[in-house]
């Protein structure tokens, strides 16, 4: 478990890392899954650029109803916010979910989303949230939505060099209940499957349902079918039932030794129900 | 002039914190990692990436050339270390020759092929990536029943049937059992392939003193003293110029009761570069290269009559060996066969073993080797046969249960059961459970659709393994007791406990027998030049034997100090007690202290006596012993998920007298840790090419605190009478007791639905397939 030889560089402002980023240096964040591929030798940078220290990249802010947080923010620090536990608890409660205590405290929002591992937890959420990333690179700057940056497994809209600023969410509307539900992997603490719902009521009737999947195939996603088939309805068990059935429909599940494709698809509608009835109840 | 001092309080019984722990929790003991010299080199092992392939060449001039590469050695260079040895002996067993270094052939993915050593590890791992081997790739064959199969690749071409041996064992008349049975219940169930996972993984320094010509050995391992004959052996190497030290351990469970090529293969570095090497188990070799458990696919056959009386019981083991034998490796399965009745009364058993071959690291010894597969077997088929006669599960047990007044009870398979009241610990746990209360509570909630079990184990084990006749190495323990010249206490125990916590106990023993404080008294372990000979700390047998070498060992002293204080105080009416001689006449009396230098200044001693006070015994036990207990599992199931959450674990464990109550509940914690890892979570995946897939923690799902359910511990109490102590061993208890309890509570659950048998680990989906395809 000994890496191989690399450079490793720890620098004070984001500017000079992303020269760095721009001269073929990979970024390095909480080092929750770089770090193990390392020292497997799966992966083998030649030079590290350490974004965790970075101040400037560890905030949580809120400007113009929006959430922004910063991309070094570690798991227990999204988790015990004041702001997110308010204003986005879906947020804090996905990061609550993740791993352990060992990673929460070391892992970052950043660093989790760019790796993109496709039984990660904060997919769901971000899709479900309909969250913004905005990314950056020596030269660029520019805002991706969550839908369009996850393409497939360990694979982002990020182009080379190009780094995660910050997560933008929005501050959840009155009438918003939300909840998330995974089914854990025993041994790595991933989610087998994870689904993210938002459900928000207006006048005895839901108004608005976002469910965001992750786990079930090697791309979150939001399940927009099932989404609809719920909208303007009032919400009674067999109306949840019937609108997760839809969660998993034409999709290409993953299978393992831990879960075969069928079960996987099983377990999201059946996680889709739990999430959607939470997070209905919620909306009191 | 008497000192005033006494002590009076005792500590034998008493919930004693352990004295080992400030030092493991501040971060402060040492392992072998921690272990600096000057000059240090590090050796970093090529390993195969094939279960099997021939070796055409090895090239190995790229590393020897690579920066603080200071030699490369292959099998070439190490055919004359000796083979990593096998202990056990059976009739007609195939022993493959075990090279610590393949030399025309690999077996097993991680199977070491060379050694690259180095200034440092980094470089040393880097030049390893340069040993470029040449294999021709060979077919493999990972799974036992598969290396059975007519046409099955031969993992050692000179055997093709892939058969190390076959055993065979029988008692009383199983045909006429059989014959007369009104039913005779069957099942075939598997006890799957284990990573043992000590949290410190394996590691080795070897220090050659070429002028001295002194070999130091420093590695993690529970057996030092029968590590350094082999070894030594080995490399051919007089045993008295080998040292060998275990400084602390991070866990073996069985894993580090072995000889291993590495040991042996860093000492023949060592004495080739004449510098200290160290070797670091990375986790990756760990899961790959060393030993593993269980490994059996069972079929089993109880014979009974209609009112529940077990008459007879068939059980044919297949084992995964691996592809070499290790210390044991065979002889594990046998102590399944032995324990094949468990507590129940059977006379007629027939048992037969076919140990196979298989193109994967070796089984061995872990946690419980052999016995929790023998008393998940039987559990299971109790409940087996239970359930085919409606019966309940508590009331079948009870009526088969070896009496409490047939001790000692002589066994189908052998053994000589010490004491027992196999009841008593069933009745308990039912008690605190509320057995029949939840049996209501289960009624009701069937009839609103839940997923509700109640799983039983009655279990009993072997303990403090063994008479000498018994065992390849000697079953005997030793103890060593100086009284130094200022009163204090060195113990020195040969059985190299390594964290379960006779640091501790052994002085509470100590204490209670000399009457002096914990703090007097200190225990040695882990160093052969140190240590008197000794065997280790395996199959529950620390306490039971080597507490008692050391309580023959007390009693030497206590007669010598009384000889002295008889001698001091001009009297031979004297009794030694809370740590003073006096004399009964003029309650006149002498403090240990006293004595001690009395003894070591020797201006007069007593009678035919020698000065100083040290005594060794060691002790040879008469018997095993066997304690035993009662699990309760109550489980819930998700019956849409297949989740499985455990809503009670009650324990009550019976293991003799205890010396320190805590430190059992702590080992039946342990245990039960260990057994819900197999019953729910952890197996080793082997896919057809021998290539491990649960290689990684991420994939090998060992319980983490998190998982553990509140285990509630009871205990009744059966003195052994095979130790003057009454003790017996709980080591391996909650491990035995646990695995049957869970799958038999989730079973349980799912009987409505027709469900008899779940082979572990009894994961979610398999779960919800069973609830899915019965509704």
């Amino acid at each position: 478990m000994i890496p191989q030889k690399f450079e490793y560089t720890a620098p004070k402002t984001l500017d000079e890392a992303l020269l760095l980023l721009a001269a073929g240096a990979k970024p390095l964040a909480g080092g929750m899954s770089l770090i193990p591929m390392m020292k497997l030798r799966l992966a083998a940078p030649e030079h590290l650029v350490d974004l965790g220290k970075l101040k400037d990249l560890n905030y949580i802010r809120e400007t113009d109803g929006t959430l922004h947080i910063g991309a070094t923010t570690t798991h227990a620090e999204i988790e015990s916010s004041p702001i997110l536990r308010k204003k986005c608890p879906l947020l804090a409660e996905t990061a609550a979910a993740i791993g352990d205590v060992q990673v929460r405290n070391m892992g970052t929002i950043g660093g989790s989303v760019a790796h993109a591992d496709p039984a990660a937890d904060y997919p769901a959420a971000l899709q479900a949230l309909e969250a913004k990333l905005a990314l950056k690179g020596a030269k660029s700057d520019r805002i991706v939505a969550a839908a369009d940056f996850f393409v497939d497994a360990f694979t982002t809209a990020l182009q080379p060099n190009e780094i995660i600023r910050e997560v933008i969410v929005p501050v959840e509307a009155a009438g918003t209940g939300t909840s998330y539900q995974k089914m854990f992997h025993p041994a790595s603490g991933f989610a087998i499957v994870g689904i993210a719902a938002r459900v928000r009521k207006k006048a005895g009737n839901i108004a608005l349902v976002r469910i965001g999947v992750t786990g079930l195939s090697n791309r979150p996603y939001r399940a927009a079918t099932a989404e609809k088939a719920l909208e303007g309805k009032l919400g009674s068990a067999t109306e949840i039932q019937n609108a997760a059935a839809l969660v998993a429909k034409g999709v290409d599940a993953n299978s393992d030794l831990h879960a075969s494709a069928e079960y996987r698809r099983h377990l999201a509608v059946v996680h889709a129900a739990r999430a959607l009835m939470t997070a209905l109840a919620r909306t009191a | 002039m008497a000192t005033t001092m006494t002590q009076t309080e005792t500590f034998v019984g008493k919930r004693v914190r352990r004295r080992e722990d400030p030092r493991l929790i501040t971060g402060t003991a040492t392992y072998v990692e921690d272990i600096q010299m000057p000059g240090m080199h590090y050796a970093v092992i090529v390993r195969s990436p094939h279960a099997a392939a021939r070796i055409r060449s090895i090239k190995t001039k790229q590393a020897e050339a690579a920066p603080g590469v200071v030699a490369v050695y292959t099998g070439k260079d190490t055919e004359r270390v000796g083979p990593v040895p096998c202990g056990a002996s059976l009739p007609g067993l195939r022993v493959p020759h075990h090279h610590v270094l393949a030399t025309d052939r690999v077996y097993f993915v991680g199977h070491p092929v060379a050694v690259v050593v180095a200034t440092d590890r980094y470089l040393a791992r880097d030049a390893a990536d340069l040993v470029e081997v040449d294999y021709d790739v060979l077919p493999a064959v990972a799974d036992p029943e598969k290396a059975l199969a007519k046409g099955a690749p031969a993992v050692h071409p000179e055997w093709p049937d892939n058969t190390a041996f076959t055993f065979h064992q029988e008692g009383g008349d199983v045909d006429k059992a059989f014959a007369e049975a009104d039913l005779v219940v069957k099942q075939r169930m598997t006890s799957q392939r284990l990573i043992p996972m000590a949290l410190e993984t394996r590691g080795v320094v070897a220090e050659w003193r070429g002028a001295d010509r002194q070999l130091n050995l420093y590695t993690s391992t529970q057996i030092p003293h029968l590590v350094r004959t082999l070894v030594a052996q080995m490399l051919s190497l007089e045993e008295n110029r080998m040292r060998v030290v275990t400084p602390e351990v991070g866990g073996g469970f069985g894993s580090k009761l072995n000889v291993y090529a590495e040991e042996a293969l860093m000492g023949f570095v060592a004495m080739k570069i004449n510098k200290p090497v160290k070797w670091i188990e990375s986790r990756r070799e760990n899961f790959l290269c060393t030993i593993h458990g269980r490994g059996h696919v069972d079929y089993y056959e109880v014979a009974a009559k209609r009112d529940g009386t077990i008459l007879g019981i068939k059980l044919k083991i297949i084992q995964d060996l691996g592809a070499y034998h290790q210390l044991l490796t065979p002889a594990i399965p046998t102590l399944s066969v032995l324990m094949m009745p468990g507590l129940y009364k059977t006379k007629n058993v027939r048992a037969d073993i076919v140990g196979v071959f298989t193109n994967c690291m070796p089984t061995d010894a872990y946690r419980g080797a052999g016995r929790p597969e023998a008393t998940h077997g039987i559990e299971r088929m109790v409940d087996l046969l239970a359930d085919e006669l409606k019966m309940d599960p508590a009331e079948i047990r009870l009526k088969n249960f070896v009496g409490k007044d047939e001790f000692p009870y002589a066994t189908a398979t052998g053994l000589m059961y010490d004491s027992g009241d196999y009841a008593a610990p069933l009745k308990k746990a039912l008690e605190i459970v509320g057995y029949q209360k939840l049996r209501q509570e289960q009624i009701e909630a069937r009839k609103q659709g839940k997923w509700m079990g109640i799983g039983i184990s009655t279990y009993g084990e072997i303990c403090a393994i063994g008479p000498s006749p018994a065992t390849p190495a000697g079953g005997w323990e030793s103890a060593t007791v100086k009284i130094e010249p200022s009163g204090k206490v060195t113990v020195m125990t040969g059985a190299c406990p390594h964290g379960q916590g006779e640091e501790t106990t052994f002085a509470q023993i100590t204490a209670d027998e000399l009457g002096v404080g914990l703090d007097d008294v200190l225990v040695i372990r882990g160093d052969t030049a140190i240590v008197q000979y000794g065997i280790g700390t395996f199959g529950s047998r620390a306490t039971a034997i080597g507490g008692t070498a050391l309580y023959f060992a007390l009693q030497d002293l206590k007669a010598k100090i009384k000889k002295f204080g008889a001698m001091l105080l001009e009297s031979e009416d004297v009794t030694f007690s809370a740590g003073q001689v006096t004399c009964n006449r003029t309650g006149k009396s002498k403090s240990l202290q006293e004595i001690a230098g009395a003894s070591y200044r020797a201006l007069k001693l007593p009678p035919e006596t020698e000065p100083g006070l040290l005594a060794t015994r060691f002790w040879e036990p008469p018997n095993f012993t066997f304690p035993f207990g009662a699990h309760i599992v109550v489980s819930d199931i998700d019956g849409e998920t297949g989740q499985i959450k455990i809503r009670r674990y009650v324990a009550v464990d019976d293991c003799g007298n205890m010396i320190n109550p805590l430190l059992v509940d702590g080992q039946v914690h342990g245990g039960v840790a260990q057994g819900l890892g197999q019953a729910l979570w952890e197996q080793v995946v082997y896919d057809d090419n021998g290539q491990l897939v649960t290689g990684e923690l991420m994939d090998y799902a060992v319980p983490r605190a998190h998982m553990m359910p509140w285990i509630e511990n009871d205990h009744t109490t059966t003195p052994s009478p095979v130790n003057p102590l009454g003790v017996k061993g709980v080591g391996e208890a909650g491990t035995i007791g646990c695995s049957p309890a869970v799958v038999n509570s989730v079973v349980d659950a799912l009987s409505p639905l027709g469900v008899r048998h779940i082979d572990m680990p009894l994961t979610p989906e398999k779960i919800w397939k069973l609830i899915a395809g019965g509704n």
